[in-house]
């Protein structure tokens, strides 16, 4: 097992690479550079600040000496926000998206695994296609709509939950942004799990574990549930990116100072090494959760780690 | 065929018709401010359908226009990740053996990647134009498409018919345009379905944190974004868009789940 972790690992490298190499490049393909927009600079102060950055190197050393401080968790100053580093900036903000991605991944796994056993269990029934009806629509509907009409709603119509996140502690402003932002995973999740449950509860050990009197509540527990929830737990990975995604918008609606905004923000002022440092950091986490739930996948079914 | 895709399939052809037809209709255009007549709310005295901007523009208009942008940048996002997915799905399927591993192993790891943070890196990095966009958006799609396309050739290159092709002479590339490619026509069509609405949410999503489409222009992205702002005093600037741009997504999910079913009976999710 820890053999097979180790493989995993060291095949993550050439991937976090690739992202590296890409982001990077695509950054400094653009046209103008990150001094362009502002005031016309007499030639000399400028070439002060681009030395400052290093910018005056040529392209394969900064991308070098990039690299090496992306190993040492160092992505440079922040062009935008001139007394903080990108590092310093991430370390600040993520812990808020944290929290909410977290909890958001939680609460579409447990709503999205129960509605989707209980239509398995109703399959063809009213409630059943009710509850089918209602995933499809789950997934149709981007978190960027959801979030706003349920602020609408919650907020602003019922004055139930408060819209925004500054000047509102407790839990009570968590709820919309992470309900928004699981929304869409329940449903999907809903649909996974019923596809995956009717085929095992057709299969063979189920119908020999009710013949010998279980009833269904201990059929599905001690039984069903795990077989039933390796897709779920493959979608995971899928899972993660898209709540990272929704985060940026969520953050955004709610005014959340996470790392969704930052980034949005960081691309609108075109603050390059803010959004590269994001770009990377993002991509290195959802790499690494996609290996964990690999290694989750291995534990539940041994089978996978002999191939 | 179902009754379900005839009806999915008029419904949004109807709304395609009207989107193209309405604004040509209205009095109003989607870019002509009128201080006089800000945030109001719908009503059919005076042609304001859908109501009124913050700038007073007529939201008919601008929704219909928002629709035009929306479905445009989705049918040519997913053309381009039609092509790219079936050249490299159809290659990598039918060259088979280490090329195919190779390929489709790259194709695994850029599954891995938060594709859509690269199309915003994209977006900052280079002027905002049309054209980026449609690459952009399509270029992020087209692994599915690939990975499918594959699967089919994998399978069709076994098959007599090609076997036979390859006999009489035919060469690679004829057998694979002319022998494969046809008879992959279904399954492409049923994936293209299912990729419109990815299409369509990339673009929205990047319209709305106003990356996309830039002003005066719209799309159903922005238009949601201008609700948001907007929503406690006029509600229907962010019920109108989200509305349209929510049944048009569901309508498509709709559509490409029964092809899929219609086309195949393995279903599944």
């Amino acid at each position: 097992m820890l053999l097979y972790a180790l493989k995993r690992l060291l095949g993550a490298i050439p991937t976090l690479l690739l992202v590296i190499t890409l982001a990077f490049l695509m950054v400094h393909a653009a046209p103008g550079g990150p001094f362009d927009d502002e005031r016309v600079l007499p030639p000399e102060t400028r070439a002060a600040l681009e030395a400052a950055y290093n910018l005056d190197q040529p392209l394969h050393r900064q991308f070098l000496n990039y690299l090496a401080g992306v190993v040492t968790g160092d992505l440079g100053p922040s062009y935008h926000y001139r007394d903080y580093s990108v590092a310093e900036l991430i370390g600040n903000a993520f812990p808020v998206s944290l929290q909410l991605g977290s909890m958001a991944i939680l609460l579409a796994v447990l709503a999205g695994v129960a509605a989707g056993t209980y239509a398995a269990l109703h399959r063809n029934t009213l409630l059943d296609r009710i509850v089918m009806g209602l995933a499809l629509t789950g997934i149709s509907i981007p978190v960027f709509v959801i979030a706003p009409v349920l602020v609408l709603l919650f907020a602003v119509k019922l004055q139930w939950l408060p819209a925004g996140w500054s000047g509102n502690d407790g839990a009570g402003r968590l709820i919309l942004p992470v309900v928004s932002l699981a929304l869409p995973q329940i449903a999907y999740i809903a649909r996974l799990t019923r596809a995956s449950m009717i085929d095992v509860l057709s299969s063979d050990f189920i119908r020999t574990a009710r013949a010998q009197g279980l009833g269904t509540r201990a059929v599905i527990r001690y039984h069903a549930l795990q077989p039933a929830m390796l897709p779920v737990l493959s979608y995971m990975g899928p899972a993660i990116a898209a709540i990272l995604t929704g985060s940026v918008v969520v953050e955004e609606i709610f005014g959340i100072p996470g790392l969704g905004r930052f980034f949005v923000n960081g691309a609108l002022n075109r603050d390059y090494t803010l959004v590269l440092g994001i770009v990377i950091f993002y991509a290195a986490l959802v790499v690494l959760l996609n290996l964990l739930v690999d290694l989750l996948y291995g534990v539940i079914d041994p089978r996978i780690r002999r191939r | 065929m179902s009754r379900g895709i005839k009806v999915c399939g008029g419904i949004l052809l109807g709304i395609v018709v009207v989107a193209l037809l309405g604004p040509m209709l209205s009095p109003h255009s989607y870019d002509q401010v009128n201080f006089d007549a800000q945030l109001m709310a719908p009503t059919t005295s005076d042609g304001h359908l859908f109501g009124t901007d913050d700038l007073g523009r007529d939201l008919f208009v601008r929704s219909m226009l928002g629709v035009q942008v929306t479905i445009l940048v989705a049918v040519v996002a997913s053309i381009v990740s039609l092509v790219i997915g079936v050249v490299y799905g159809a290659i990598a399927g039918y060259a088979g053996g280490r090329v195919d591993a190779l390929m489709m192993r790259f194709v695994d790891t850029l599954y891995a990647l938060p594709f859509i943070f690269f199309v915003i890196l994209l977006m900052v990095a280079f002027e905002r134009n049309f054209l980026l966009i449609f690459v952009a958006i399509g270029a992020i799609n087209w692994l599915d498409m690939a990975r499918i396309v594959r699967g089919q050739t994998l399978s069709l290159r076994e098959r007599e018919f090609v076997e036979a092709a390859r006999l009489m002479g035919a060469s690679p590339a004829r057998v694979l345009f002319r022998h494969i490619a046809p008879n992959l026509v279904g399954v492409v069509v049923v994936y293209v379905t299912l990729t419109i609405p990815q299409a369509i949410l990339v673009e929205s999503f990047l319209s709305f944190l106003g990356l996309g489409i830039q002003e005066p222009q719209t799309s159903l992205g922005s238009l949601v974004y201008a609700g948001v702002a907007q929503m406690e005093g006029a509600s229907h600037m962010l019920l109108i868009p989200a509305t349209l741009l929510a049944t048009i997504l569901l309508l498509f999910n709709f559509l490409g789940d029964a092809l899929r079913d219609a086309f195949d009976a393995r279903g599944g999710v």
